[in-house]
């Protein structure tokens, strides 16, 4: 066996074929051609967003922080990307993540609660800011170990798995701050959400290298193959001896500590935690980014790049629709429909419906010749 | 008996279709009289498949032309083609096991009595239908509650009840045992009377000619002959099929035992494994180089005691030993890391990851054996995927496609690639020539006996008893889920098994 292993696990060598130039864009692209529609569809929705306000992709620096609608798109998503680049995992296996948002409250709690003894004066080496980041990212990957144990082994279906900590977590989340809003002030924990780095806001880097490290986490290991094969057919995987188990605690994990940074990122915009509001509806945010990017909710196969601009395509929709003159209560119904173009736009059985309502014209038009 | 002076019921010309520059049908003409079974024989990617699927307008023809009594027919959906008197019943039967017989026969038109649903009327008139088809089952209980041949019967009288003129079936005995062909084959009969058409797809030779007034043989999408059943001697069917001349190798024994002396060491000693409920307590012996077939009728036990020895199920009682040493078979994944693989009956549910590709569902067993972490890396993947596609002679254009796209035995011959490139000791192959064509059944019968010179051990369930004689060194005959006895060499033909299995 382990000589086998050595063997198998060494590549092969380079003359053999060239037929792997091609693959690595294929495989950031997977899903056919979904992928051209959604980067149709976010250009597009750019575009609108240009229409509607002529300085959208004016881009400027001021105080040493680059600004600009277009810029406030890219820092706003950065928490959806980041939920959605976990929430990709999930529902590839053919779960889904309800508790994202309310794992960000969780986990922005315990941070503000923990900076604030810091702030209070303890020497506690766990309240000093690192620590606290870490602590409030283990808090997140134990969430996700929760709703992993609830799936993965005792079988509970996962829309209701989650659904449980996305009650309760709000819950949790006031208990965490004993029914306040902690406010705090320490620069680590405000960097999450306000800092930049060569003018670019902190949270842009942070949703790119999150997206950046899971893509070769699950794509340079076996592990996406191996998502995407429990999803597709749970019953076939387990006959081939793929281990269910680990890979679905695996994915849960991942989502929780996406949560938890995304979680991070919203407190510190704000330099307080509010367990009531912090990620609230975060979560199907999350979903609708995965389906654009044309994951199916029944899984399989999977893309995060293409989840990561579903997550701008949504974002780039709030914004435009904010700066536009539209009346604010008009807006909900605007994304939705915004949202279901999208997805219309994708749909097979959409395309050749219009195809065919276009024929008769076609055939009718030597007629008025 | 229908002559060709009679109108035609279905006459379709020219087909043709193609996909993706490939034609999968072309100008095929195929002609259905009414009161006939026609039967449509070719290997896999022959095109059978998609003929069905241009009629019952799931693909939209390319070219050529469908007459349903002399006139042009565009079936748009299924559902369309059954308005239009076209009913197919699949392998899948596509029917809902929790309702009761009466509700899956009416489902969606149930009868009403004063503008509501009325039961007793519904259960009375499919009482009755049953009855025209000499079957008197209670309409009232679950459908799962039937076997699988009640359930097709039942999918079939539902489509011929939906004013069917032509009935397709697609391999409707495939999971039916003998007795159950038999109760499927009088009502397809009183169907004839009827003066309905049938359109009969299948694998088994013996039943084309039992049941079957004409046979049309395609081959890579064209027709290449269209005979009267009784006219055709089995030879020329073959190699029409084919496309070769062929000589029929099995029913003979070509493996003559070499295997099973005493030199070869024991590789798996089962001893008193037993589940309740699915398989009474066996002993069982494999050695390394020996091929051991399951013989025994369906639900006999056979792919129980294979899923027991795979650690599908876990066995209540007993023990086992690899290579004499004592292991605990608690879950597929321990049995692969002892050496053992399973190709599964069900190769769509059980066996293939549909939406992956041909590379990456050969090389699954394998990744999942070595662990998440350690990747196989694209070029060497790749190398295998190759080598097995060349070695089990898979048909297709290359090793990106996804699997779904493969015919049923080139589907098979991956899941088999699946765990050659894993390398395993023991192979328990459940049914693994069910459903696909004569040329990839021998070649997979030849992969198996290969496989053995090269030492492994093998456990074969099959429910073809010449293909057991042929290859097997040990038969293992089972019956009520019971082990009953063990021929071994000179003692293993078709009778001795039959014999094994009717004996008290």
């Amino acid at each position: 066996m382990v000589e086998m292993e050595k063997q198998v696990l060494t590549p092969v060598n380079e003359n053999k074929s060239q037929k792997a130039t091609n693959f690595k864009w294929r495989n950031i692209f997977r899903g056919d051609n979904r992928a051209l529609w959604t980067i149709l569809a976010l250009i597009i929705i750019l575009l609108a967003d240009r229409m509607v306000s002529p300085t959208f992709f004016t881009v400027r620096m001021i105080n040493g922080r680059l600004t600009g609608s277009l810029i406030n798109t890219l820092d706003g998503a950065a928490p959806i990307i980041l939920l959605s680049i976990g929430m990709t995992l999930v529902i590839a296996t053919k779960g889904v993540d309800l508790s994202v948002g309310a794992v960000m409250a969780i986990c922005a709690a315990v941070s503000a609660v923990l900076i604030n003894r810091h702030e209070a004066g303890s020497d506690n080496i766990l309240y000093y800011p690192g620590f606290v980041i870490a602590i409030a990212i283990l808090v997140g990957a134990l969430c996700g170990l929760w709703n992993g144990i609830l799936v993965a082994l005792f079988d509970i279906q996962p829309i209701i798995a989650t659904l449980i900590l996305m009650v309760a977590g709000r819950g949790i989340a006031q208990m965490i701050t004993d029914g306040q809003s902690p406010t705090y002030t320490d620069e680590t924990l405000a960097f999450m959400g306000q800092g930049t780095i060569f003018g670019m806001p902190f949270p842009v880097y942070v949703a790119i290298i999150a997206l950046v490290v899971v893509y070769l986490l699950v794509r340079r290991t076996a592990l996406g193959l191996l998502i995407e094969s429990v999803g597709i057919n749970a019953k076939a995987s387990h006959y081939t001896g793929v281990n269910a188990t680990v890979i679905k605690l695996f994915v849960y994990i991942i989502s929780g500590i996406c949560a938890a940074i995304a979680g991070l990122i919203v407190a510190g915009e704000n330099t307080y935690a509010d367990p009531h509001t912090a990620g609230m509806w975060s979560e199907l945010d999350a979903i609708v980014a995965v389906v654009i990017g044309g994951t199916l909710l029944s899984g399989g196969r999977f893309s995060l790049v293409l989840s990561a601009m579903g997550a701008l395509i949504i974002q780039s929709l709030r914004i435009g629709l904010y700066i536009s003159d539209l009346h604010p209560n008009a807006n909900l119904v605007v994304k939705a429909i915004v949202i279901l173009l999208v997805l219309l736009l994708q749909s097979k059985e959409f395309k050749q419906a219009v195809g065919r309502l276009f024929k008769p014209v076609l055939k009718l038009r030597p007629v008025f010749k | 008996m229908s002559t060709n002076e009679q109108p035609a019921l279905l006459e379709v010309r020219g087909l043709t279709k193609t996909f993706t520059a490939t034609p999968a049908l072309s100008e095929v003409d195929f002609t259905l009289y009414p009161g006939e079974v026609h039967a449509v024989l070719g290997e896999n990617g022959a095109g059978k498949s998609t003929l069905i699927k241009v009629i019952t307008g799931v693909y939209k023809r390319d070219a050529g032309t469908i007459h349903l009594n002399g006139k042009l027919i565009e079936p748009r959906s299924p559902g369309h083609a059954q308005e239009l008197g076209i009913s197919a019943v699949y392998q899948e039967i596509n029917l809902i096991p929790t309702l009761s017989v009466a509700e899956n026969l009416y489902v969606g038109r149930q009868p009403r009595f004063l503008g509501m649903v009325s039961m007793q009327l519904m259960n009375k008139k499919a009482r009755k239908l049953l009855k025209t088809f000499n079957i008197d089952i209670d309409v009232t209980r679950d459908l799962s509650s039937y076997s699988i041949a009640i359930q097709q019967i039942v999918a079939i009288v539902r489509g011929v009840d939906l004013s069917a003129k032509i009935l397709i079936l697609d391999e409707p005995t495939s999971s039916l045992d003998r007795h159950e062909v038999e109760t499927l084959f009088s009502v397809i009969r009183s169907l004839k009377e009827h003066g309905i058409g049938i359109l009969l797809i299948t694998h088994f030779l013996d039943q084309v000619y039992e049941i079957s007034d004409r046979i049309t043989v395609l081959r890579n999408g064209r027709k290449v002959g269209e005979h009267l059943t009784k006219e055709l001697p089995r030879a020329k069917l073959i190699s029409e099929m084919l496309g070769r001349e062929f000589t029929e190798t099995l029913g003979k024994r070509s493996n003559q035992i070499t295997n099973s002396d005493s030199k070869h060491d024991t590789f798996l000693d089962i001893k008193g494994f037993a589940k309740r409920g699915m398989i009474e307590p066996f002993d069982l012996e494999i050695k390394k180089g020996e091929i051991v077939g399951l013989a025994g009728l369906l639900g006999s036990g056979r792919t129980e005691m294979g899923h027991l020895v795979f650690g599908i199920n876990r066995s209540e009682k007993g023990e086992a030993y690899v290579e004499s040493k004592k292991v605990k078979i608690s879950s597929p994944r321990k049995a692969i890391r002892y050496g053992f693989g399973l190709c599964p009956e069900d190769r769509k549910v059980e066996g293939l990851i549909a939406d992956l590709t041909i590379r990456e569902n050969i090389i699954l067993a394998l990744q999942a054996k070595l662990g998440w972490y350690r990747h196989i890396p694209y070029k060497r993947q790749e190398q295998y995927a190759d080598e097995m596609i060349e070695a089990l002679h898979i048909v297709t254009t290359d090793a990106e496609k996804p699997v779904r796209e493969l015919s049923g035995g080139n589907q098979q011959k991956v899941i088999l690639a699946r765990w050659l490139v894993s390398n395993p000791e023991l192979l328990i192959l459940d049914e693994p020539t069910r459903g696909i064509d004569i040329g990839a059944h021998a070649e997979i019968i030849n992969i198996i006996k290969r496989l053995a010179k090269e030492g492994k051990a093998l456990m074969v369930i099959s429910s073809e008893l010449a293909e057991v004689v042929d290859y097997s060194d040990r038969v293992v005959v089972l019956r009520d889920r019971k082990k009953l006895t063990e021929l071994t060499g000179d003692e293993i033909s078709e009778d001795a098994i039959m014999q094994a299995i009717a004996e008290k």
